[in-house]
């Protein structure tokens, strides 16, 4: 029977609930992951609430009321409507979105803040970048611009301030907290935290064309000491970026993991121009529809 | 039923078949659909208000005096087209096509006038492919001038039918939609007018 | 342009498919030709303004758009069911989650749903035909021939590869520059020319054309869907018409709507996309309410429970859906109080739905639940449509969206409501009105088979992608790695996925063998059926109703029926001539052409799009000068075919 076979599933979902470090989604490193957390186990509970009650009625009435021997012949009694019936079930769900509504109202404005923990400290700020197909990762404060990979400091609010080189991506780190969009020409804005060290797989969740599958990166989350090590090593192990370097970085395509001792920022804000990426090809006589003719 | 043709003889004349009735209300029905339409345009043109590019400004290029002889010939057009119907109810043929010719003289004006008005900008560095902007601004116009232009045509269609068949409930009706299509592009006009030129140029 | 740039070159796959679309080609005119039907074709379907026929068209490509759609479905399921698959390349795989989703919802979903619109409406409430029977058929060959350019892009030119969101930048000529993109806005925008027209069509019947006595609140509740789904297409396709016409003025006439250069504002796209978008994931849904509410209350032999509160639901739904479309992309980063409006509407939506679901059980409620294929697909569509409403809530609630966008828990979400709402109601819909239109039943038998194959395919292909979302795999990547632990749950879903393949074609099997086999129908009503359509004869004749039925309250046909009334038998003292509109061969004529301008804007050859556009216009004044007064039926010809209908029954 389909409901036992639901029931089935529905019993997997609460195991699944139960132990989910598979699911990187439930197993959060961090307290904006743990606020989204919080907020998808109790809108599953209340769910599951919903969906028992339903198909529980829905298989009372269909076991009982099936047309079969010994039920196949009265001629069933025209019901018109039930005020007070009608009234319930719209009441219901009106309570059950108010007590959805309420706690994602909360959480969606706390997520535009550095998380309640972390308050007193100052937040790290990353510009993130995405380009078809990489992301470069600057430290503006630092100096120092990552590509396809990044440390951050545990237990530090990080503010990533989002944007595109061209096609409009989403920088995701499910265990760090949900996507923003990066958009060209648009500065779009998003706190993250790690609680505990460790090495988080992050990449562009928003479809960008041929490369997106490989669009990835590798969040190394450490300690303050081993960040600031990081740090200074780059400052000055690094090679300075460049503006040829990073144009022919532009070039859509994939990169390996690249360290630089300064950033892009100095002469092109994504947030604020979105035109440098087409220009930079230009100059470089990319042809995109050769590109795409291959 | 449905595709009679049993006349009502107490209606207007373009109302007096159900196949009239049905079209008339059909039309309406068209209308609020461009309503969406256009204000799908309009709502482009705004969102995309000042973003030029390196391109000129509307307050550079718009010229007044242009725009109120566009909107002037316009506004007749559709008091013209008002009479026509007027003509038509009384029941004159030759009324009901006079007032439609001059109605499509005004709407060729119009055209003129607007055609010279984007050549002109086209002269000073504004097209299609300048900015953003411009790029609204050339859509939003070029589709009520689009609109203008099939309108005149279709009046040229309705007035070879009532020249050969005479006004019967079907020329009516004819007469009757285009009509309320003019209007339509006239209230368009009076957003364009308002929302595109006067606000282009005090922004 | 090279010939090789011209046709789409070097994969097998696509060699198959022009190989099998030569063959096929060839099959069908030789058929035509041997026996000889060329002429037939011409005048029974071609030039027809009947609306019977027509929904039967658009039912006919629907069912094949969904086997295109299908195809592209399986594809994507062979390359995802193992880890690093090399089956599909990513530009390859891009292009058919494109087409896909593409075709599904414009040239499958909505034509199945307005085919069964076509069928029913005027039947439901007593009319001969639509109100402008000429438009029809410019609307269902206008969305034919829109499904047909886009459909060829994929042997000539190439498919658009961008989703069927297709968001720009990405999808502009800065970053797709060629053919493929062309395709889907000039696909999309000849076959919205139709759906527009169907809308205020369809509207306007209902609203003028019922029978006498039956008021609004009288309508069978499909037929209100049908006309709350119109308003919908009235206000919302415009808007996808500019939108389309903008990104193509974009691509074709270097214009800066959505350009990255000189000041274009992708985000603008998304926006106008979705204005339209959300209420036409309602134009596919409401239809599907519709028809459940039909079956259902048929096979409990009850009329529907709480008839207002299902009209108003529907009324509150479809105001919603216009208010709503921000959820798509509350990752755009807007204001915390932008995404808690747009959650809150959001979630409101599954209050009137709600109503609808506890309408439904309490018209099951003390009921004589008879169990046949139409009202299983209805009755799995409550359970799984729960489900996908559920899930949908959830993802209305913004801060946690912000982790299910665009990954598998959202792919599920829509199949979960698109899949058991408008494709289980397609079916349920198919095998109920069947009989109506062709004289004889789907097979039974077969039909429970293919019902529960294709169920338990379904709940095992998509309910894993919900897990797939919390495991992190976002919608649209081509392959995967090992180490991320999602092979399990793919393999799993493509598991279902055949199953599914399987449920479809035995219920495309099914039509042959019931055409072939299935015995005639005795009467018009096979079902015991409440409302009018069923006091016609099977097959209907094609003027519908011999005489105008009267109508005194809801269920109009049961009431008849209770009361021993024969009210439908026809008095031959008191038939009059019927009025009936003329064949047209415009509709079709008029629709290659935009076919033609559509594909010589495609590769930008104006010379080729400016040349059809004339012959469009030319065919409009054509129209413009018939004088189209339709014919009459005479009183002994109805009297003829009364009589042979009526024997039958006897």
């Amino acid at each position: 029977m389909k409901q036992i076979k639901h029931l089935l599933l529905f019993s997997s979902l609460l195991i699944f609930l139960s132990g989910c470090s598979a699911l990187p989604v439930l197993d959060p490193k961090g307290p904006v992951a743990d606020a989204q957390k919080d907020l998808i186990v109790w809108s599953i509970s209340l769910m599951l609430i919903v969906v028992a009650v339903v198909f529980g009625l829905f298989a009372f009435i269909i076991t009982k009321y099936r047309e079969r021997p010994g039920h196949d012949s009265h001629e069933p009694d025209e019901m018109e409507g039930n005020k007070w019936l009608e009234i319930i079930w719209t009441v219901i769900p009106i309570i059950i979105v108010i007590l959805l509504a309420v706690p994602t109202v909360k959480t969606i404005y706390e997520l535009e803040e550095a998380p309640e923990s972390s308050k007193d400290k100052e937040p790290l700020i990353i510009h993130a970048t995405s380009a078809n197909w990489k992301w470069f990762f600057s430290y503006p404060e630092q100096e120092i611009e990552t590509v396809n990979y990044l440390h951050i400091p545990e237990d530090r609010p990080i503010l990533f301030k989002l944007s595109s080189a061209d096609s409009m991506a989403a920088l995701w780190i499910p265990r760090l907290g949900g996507q923003e969009y990066n958009m060209a020409g648009m500065l779009t804005e998003i706190y993250l935290q790690a609680d505990e060290p460790g090495v988080y797989q992050g990449r562009n969740a928003n479809f960008t064309g041929e490369g997106f599958t490989k669009q990835q990166f590798k969040v190394y989350a450490e300690s303050p000491e081993k960040f600031q090590n990081w740090v200074n090593k780059t400052q000055n192990e690094a090679p300075a970026l460049t503006q040829n370097k990073y144009d022919e970085l532009l070039l859509p395509g994939h990169v390996p993991r690249q360290t630089y001792s300064s950033t892009h920022l100095q002469w092109v804000n994504h947030a604020k121009n979105a035109e440098y990426a087409i220009k930079a090809r230009e100059r470089q006589g990319y042809n995109p529809e050769e590109a795409e003719s291959h | 039923m449905s595709h009679d043709e049993a006349i009502d003889p107490n209606q207007p004349l373009e109302f007096q078949t159900e196949k009239s009735r049905l079209n008339i209300l059909g039309f309406w029905i068209f209308l609020g659909a461009e309503i969406a339409l256009f204000g799908t345009l309009f709502a482009t043109y705004f969102v995309l208000t000042g973003r030029l590019a390196d391109g000129p400004g509307p307050s550079e290029l718009f010229e007044l005096r242009g725009v109120l002889i566009e909107t002037f010939i316009l506004l007749t057009s559709s008091f013209t087209c008002g009479i026509a119907i007027h003509e038509m109810r009384r029941g004159s043929r030759k009324g009901l096509m006079i007032w439609f010719i001059l109605t499509m003289l005004l709407g060729l004006g119009f055209l003129y006038f607007e055609i010279e008005e984007f050549i002109h900008y086209i002269h000073e560095g504004a097209s299609l492919q300048t900015s953003a902007f411009w790029s609204a601004f050339f859509t939003l116009l070029g589709t009520h001038g689009a609109h203008v232009s099939l309108g005149i045509g279709w009046m040229t269609m309705i007035l070879i039918q009532l020249a050969r068949n005479g006004l019967n409930s079907t020329t009516a009706r004819k007469a009757f939609i285009i009509s309320l299509y003019w209007h339509f592009l006239d209230v368009v006009w009076i957003f364009i007018f308002t929302g595109v030129y006067l606000l282009g140029m005090v922004m | 342009m090279q010939l090789d740039e011209f046709f789409v070159t070097g994969d097998p796959l696509i060699y198959g498919a022009d190989v099998s679309i030569i063959l096929s080609l060839i099959g069908i005119i030789f058929v035509l030709t041997k026996y000889k039907k060329w002429k037939w074709l011409w005048n029974e379907w071609l030039t027809t303004v009947d609306h019977k026929k027509l929904g039967v068209m658009y039912i006919i490509s629907a069912v094949l758009m969904l086997f295109r759609g299908g195809v592209d479905a399986m594809l994507m399921r062979a390359q995802l069911t193992l880890p690093n698959n090399e089956f599909l390349d990513s530009s390859h795989y891009n292009e058919i989650f494109t087409t896909h989703g593409t075709i599904m919802i414009i040239f499958m979903a909505m034509p199945f749903l307005i085919g069964l619109m076509n069928v029913v409406v005027p039947l439901q409430i007593g009319a001969r035909d639509v109100a402008y029977p000429f438009l029809n058929a410019v609307s269902f060959w206008t969305f034919f021939m829109g499904a047909m350019l886009f459909n060829i892009s994929f042997i000539i030119g190439g498919s658009p590869s961008a989703g069927w969101t297709s968001y720009v930048p990405m999808a502009g000529n800065e970053l797709s520059p060629g053919p493929g993109q062309n395709y889907y806005l000039l696909g999309l925008q000849v076959a919205g020319i139709g759906t527009l027209l169907t809308g205020i069509n369809f509207l306007v019947t209902i609203l003028k054309m019922r029978a006498p006595g039956m008021t609004l609140m009288r309508m069978p509740m499909f037929t209100w869907s049908s006309a709350i789904t119109c308003v919908l297409i009235i206000f919302a396709f415009p808007v996808l018409t500019v939108a389309l016409a903008l990104m193509t003025l974009d691509r074709i006439f270097g214009a800066h709507f959505f350009t990255l250069m000189d000041g274009g504002m992708p985000m603008l796209w998304a926006n106008l996309f979705w204005i339209w978008g959300h209420p036409e994931v309602y134009i596919v849904i409401l239809p599907a309410f519709g028809i459940f509410s039909e079956v259902i209350s048929t096979f409990s032999r009850k009329n529907l429970f709480g008839y207002k509160a299902m009209v108003y639901s529907m009324v509150v739904i479809a105001l919603l859906s216009f208010i709503v479309w921000v959820h798509h992309f509350f990752t755009m980063g807007a204001d915390a109080s932008v995404n808690s409006f747009f959650s809150l509407t959001t979630m409101a939506i599954a209050i009137p739905t709600g109503v609808k679901i506890f309408n439904w059980l309490l018209t099951l409620y003390k009921g004589r639940i008879k169990i046949n294929t139409a009202m299983l697909w209805s009755l799995a569509f409550i359970p799984n449509f729960v489900i996908g409403g559920v899930t949908g809530v959830m993802l209305a609630m913004a801060a946690a969206d912000y982790q299910y966008h665009n990954t598998y828990f959202l792919v599920a979400h829509f199949h979960y409501v698109l899949i058991s709402g408008t494709v289980y109601a397609c079916f349920a819909g198919l095998y109920y009105w069947y009989p109506k239109v062709f004289g004889h039943k789907l097979n039974e038998t077969l039909g429970k088979i293919s019902f529960w194959i294709f169920v338990i395919g379904f709940n095992v292909c998509f309910f894993p992608m919900y897990f797939l979302g919390f495991a992190g795999m976002p919608r649209r990547v081509h392959t995967y790695a090992e180490d991320t632990g999602w092979f399990e749950l793919n393999a799993v879903a493509s598991v279902g996925g055949v199953l599914m393949a399987i449920g479809f074609v035995i219920i495309v099997y099914n039509i042959y063998y019931s055409i072939r086999y299935a015995e005639r129908v005795k009467t018009g009503d096979p079902w015991d059926g409440r409302t009018l359509e069923w006091s016609t004869p099977a097959p209907v004749p094609y003027y519908n109703f011999a005489k105008i039925p009267d109508v005194h309250g809801l269920d109009p046909y049961w009431q008849i029926k209770k009361e021993g009334k024969q009210e439908l038998d026809i008095e031959e003292e008191r038939l009059e001539q019927i009025h009936m509109p003329d064949n047209s061969g415009v509709p079709v004529i008029m629709s290659v052409l935009l076919f033609i301008a559509g594909f010589g804007l495609v590769f930008e050859w104006m010379w080729m799009a400016i040349a059809a556009t004339i012959g469009v216009i030319v065919t409009m004044i054509m129209r413009s000068f018939d004088p189209d007064e339709g014919h009459h039926v005479e009183v002994e010809e109805i009297k003829e075919i009364e009589r042979n209908v009526r024997r039958k029954e006897d």
